[in-house]
């Protein structure tokens, strides 16, 4: 036996060669574990016939759910409903967070100030945003509705109209997320590099024609990153609309989430609960794909044009 | 300390002493009011103590899950007198209403055995029990040997005690021989008119007695508010938008939410001529003089639009007016109450109650223990203690009804209330047919109600489409 010298440092845990790849990825293997269980339950649930309230009727119904939508109107309806509200969300969004990241797009104290300021919607949680809104259009208080009055909109009574309900909510989602697109878009307005638009002012070109065939074309793949983002919280949105009107007036606003919110956790009917969180991450796979795919195309094209 | 008034209270408890000799000898000796109300509620304790082995637990430990709510401030109050009885020690965990039964869902249907008992209404035991996840608590009532003798089981209203015994069959009659009691009450609502006094002696507004006179009233109000509304009811996309004034006065109506054919199977029974008729008269009185955003009010905007002034009347809960009658609102002390009967041709009013109940958890890890807090908890001096000290109304017991401090109290400062309890009690219970689409169908019943007040549906065919879906969904389910 021999005494180890106290002044070498002692190592105190040696992994092999072989070991430490597995150990290395160990972490990331646990989280494919933590998602893809609850995911291949879901699965699992959605086949059955499961409602908590009537555990001795619970038996695997092989599809059952899914085919019960075809000819369910509350389903096409919670289709329509959430493919509105993403489309309505994420248009106005793009629109204006590409208009105030243009108008924020020069470098200066004023502008950094502002583009800073502008985020403070996103700090707020989107169910508290909810809550303000719903006090801001409350018809007897609200400051949106005596503002509302003013112009003439008497009676406008916001969410709790089914003619406005959407509009109410989307308003809302844009208020909490159009500053999420803002600095993505401020960030790759910043980045473009100057040379085309140094060449185009020397040559006298009209900044309208700028920003068609040199801005925008070149702002592209920060313009696809923020429309996967936002399309796909879109289109899970729950709290907001949960928190404003729990999916009415009628059946307004009963996007997925909500639906599914409310089949578990109040009619306990887990199958159906399940078999809608499925369809709604076919949607989400299916359009995530589509927006990566895009994304990589123009980036290789932009790589071959470099 | 305190050894004469003691005895004088002990006298009491054992009834040699009248209530009215032991308040007048009490102040012979100098006591508060405070004082005297926490002896007299020591002095129950011990005589609770007294024919029953409540320490037969003592060091162990029960854990609640509770909704943030009056009845649960009026249990924690107490608490100590347990704990002081028993020997236990008492955990809990509060949760606001909004999330607190996601929190029961998931505690219960996870098995998780963290919660020996919580706090539920009867409605959701019609979930819970069936799915296996709450115990029938007639084993233990029946059970001498686990059961205080003084417990007084035959004191509980009955419709509010039969409201939650269920026998789990879809369709079956609450409180059937037999039902299994899935849970035991704190305390209930009954839904009935509370209005602005001030509002209707101003104005001259009679106050309504049928459903016809309450469209006036509320038109006649709103015309009178200055801004504000006539009469608020629930609207928001929810099965809590039925329960309160509109089932209750659609049940006086001979209504019913479904049919039981002779073979058990249930059927739509609300598009009936009589029924459609009731949804014309409620659609109408909400677009006229309802809420501007009545399709996002719950409870709480109603109460506390008519607690602010800003509505003149609703028709919900009673004590949703009690709170609201109470410091901190505009109107404080300007509320009244008034048992509502919609049909003119019904002999009584017949509220649609909600009961905040204990039930106990089957995962519990020790049920008898479990069995002493809420036996303790639904006795009748604790009932006593919340109703008379405490904010525990309505109480579920007759005793506690029967109590002239309590209605001393009740009577002082909430008009008319103690005359309303007393008229409408008889004819209060759950009115739904227990079944587990319960949440369901009146969710869509909710949502079909917006339809009709926003007019995207007339009435009738708005009803025959809801009838025609609640059949499809009750057939899908195999129960229909």
């Amino acid at each position: 036996m021999t005494n180890a010298d106290p002044d070498l440092p002692r190592r105190r845990f040696r992994v092999s060669r072989k070991v430490l790849p597995y150990l290395l990825s160990l972490p990331a293997l646990l989280t494919c574990i933590g998602i893809l269980v609850p995911f291949f339950t879901a699965v699992i649930y959605s086949l059955q016939r499961y409602r908590l309230s009537q555990p001795w009727a619970r038996e695997f119904n092989w599809g059952a759910n899914y085919a019960n939508f075809m000819t369910d109107p509350a389903f096409w309806n919670t289709l329509k409903v959430s493919l509105t509200y993403a489309f309505w969300a994420v248009t106005v969004q793009l629109l204006l967070g590409l208009g105030i990241a243009l108008l924020l797009q020069k470098r200066t104290r004023m502008n950094n100030f502002i583009s800073i300021m502008l985020l403070m919607p996103l700090m707020t949680a989107p169910a508290l945003a909810a809550l303000m809104w719903k006090l801001m259009t409350n018809p007897g208080f609200g400051i949106l509705s005596y503002l509302a009055g003013l112009v003439g909109l008497e009676n406008f009574n916001w969410a709790s109209d089914p003619q406005t309900a959407m509009l109410t909510v989307v308003i809302v989602d844009v208020w909490v997320y159009t500053p999420f697109i803002m600095i993505l878009l401020l960030a790759g307005l910043r980045s473009l590099p100057p040379q085309p638009f140094e060449a185009a002012a020397l040559d006298g070109v009209p900044r309208l024609f700028v920003f068609w065939r040199i801005t925008l074309p070149m702002l592209t793949p920060f313009l696809l990153t923020a429309t996967l983002f936002r399309v796909i919280e879109s289109i899970q949105q729950f709290d907001i609309i949960y928190a404003m009107t729990q999916g009415g007036p009628g059946d307004k606003l009963t996007v997925f989430q909500v639906e599914a919110y409310l089949n578990f956790f109040q009619s306990t009917n887990v199958g159906r609960s399940a078999a809608l969180l499925m369809i709604l991450w076919a949607i989400t796979y299916v359009l995530s794909n589509i927006f990566i795919k895009n994304w990589l195309r123009l980036r290789e094209k932009q790589r071959n044009t470099a | 300390m305190y050894e004469k008034e003691k005895d004088l209270i002990d006298a009491y408890i054992r009834g040699s002493v009248s209530r009215r000799g032991m308040i007048k000898g009490l102040g012979a000796l100098g006591l508060s009011t405070a004082t005297a109300s926490v002896l007299l509620n020591a002095s129950a304790t011990r005589a609770l103590a007294a024919d029953f082995d409540w320490k037969a637990h003592a060091g162990k430990t029960v854990k609640l899950l509770l909704n943030k709510h009056p009845y649960t401030d009026a249990m924690l109050a107490n608490i100590d007198n347990f704990k002081a009885l028993t020997g236990m020690d008492v955990q809990y965990d509060v949760f606001p209403e909004d999330v607190y039964f996601d929190k029961v869902t998931a505690a219960l249907s996870s098995g998780s055995s963290e919660y020996d008992a919580f706090m539920t209404g009867a409605y959701m035991t019609w979930t819970y029990g069936p799915a296996g996840w709450t115990e029938d608590l007639s084993q233990w009532v029946n059970d001498p040997s686990k059961t205080n003798p003084m417990y007084a089981w035959d004191d509980f209203l009955p419709g509010v005690i039969k409201s939650c015994a269920w026998n789990g069959v879809p369709g079956g009659a609450l409180g059937s021989a037999d039902a299994k009691q899935w849970c035991i009450p704190l305390a209930y609502e009954q839904n009935n008119l509370t209005y602005n006094k001030r509002v209707f002696d101003a104005n001259g507004i009679a106050v309504p007695t049928n459903l016809d006179e309450l469209l006036e009233a509320a038109a006649k109000a709103k015309a009178a508010m200055n801004g504000g509304y006539g009469i608020g009811v629930r609207g928001s996309r929810s099965w809590a938008t039925i329960h309160p004034g509109f089932l209750s006065g659609y049940a006086n109506f001979d209504q019913k939410d479904l049919n039981i054919s002779a073979d058990g199977k249930l059927s739509a029974a609300m598009n009936t001529d009589v029924s459609k008729e009731f949804h014309r008269k409620w659609v109408q009185m909400i677009q006229e003089s309802g809420a501007p955003d009545w399709s996002t009010h719950t409870w709480y905007q109603v109460g506390t639009d008519v607690g602010a002034g800003k509505s003149a009347m609703m028709f919900d809960a009673d004590i949703l007016g009690y709170f609201m009658n109470g410091p901190g609102n505009a109107e404080a002390g300007n509320l009244a109450f008034s048992a509502f009967k919609a049909n003119p041709a019904a002999p009584a009013p017949t509220p649609n109650i909600w009961i905040w109940s204990m039930a106990m958890s089957t995962f519990s890890k020790d049920k008898d223990a479990t069995w002493y807090f809420l036996q303790w908890v639904t006795g009748p001096e604790h009932d006593l203690f919340g109703a008379q000290q405490m904010d525990l109304v309505n109480p579920a017991r007759a005793s506690v009804w029967a109590d002239g401090a309590f209605r001393d109290k009740l009577s002082k400062s909430y008009s008319g209330y103690v005359e309303m309890h007393d008229a409408s009690a008889p004819g209060a219970s759950i009115k739904f047919t227990p079944q587990p689409l319960f949440f369901d169908l009146t969710t869509e019943w909710a949502a079909t109600l917006q339809k009709m007040v926003a007019k995207e549906v007339p009435v009738d065919e708005g009803l025959d489409q809801l009838a025609e879906s609640v059949n499809s969904q009750l057939k899908e389910a195999g129960l229909g």
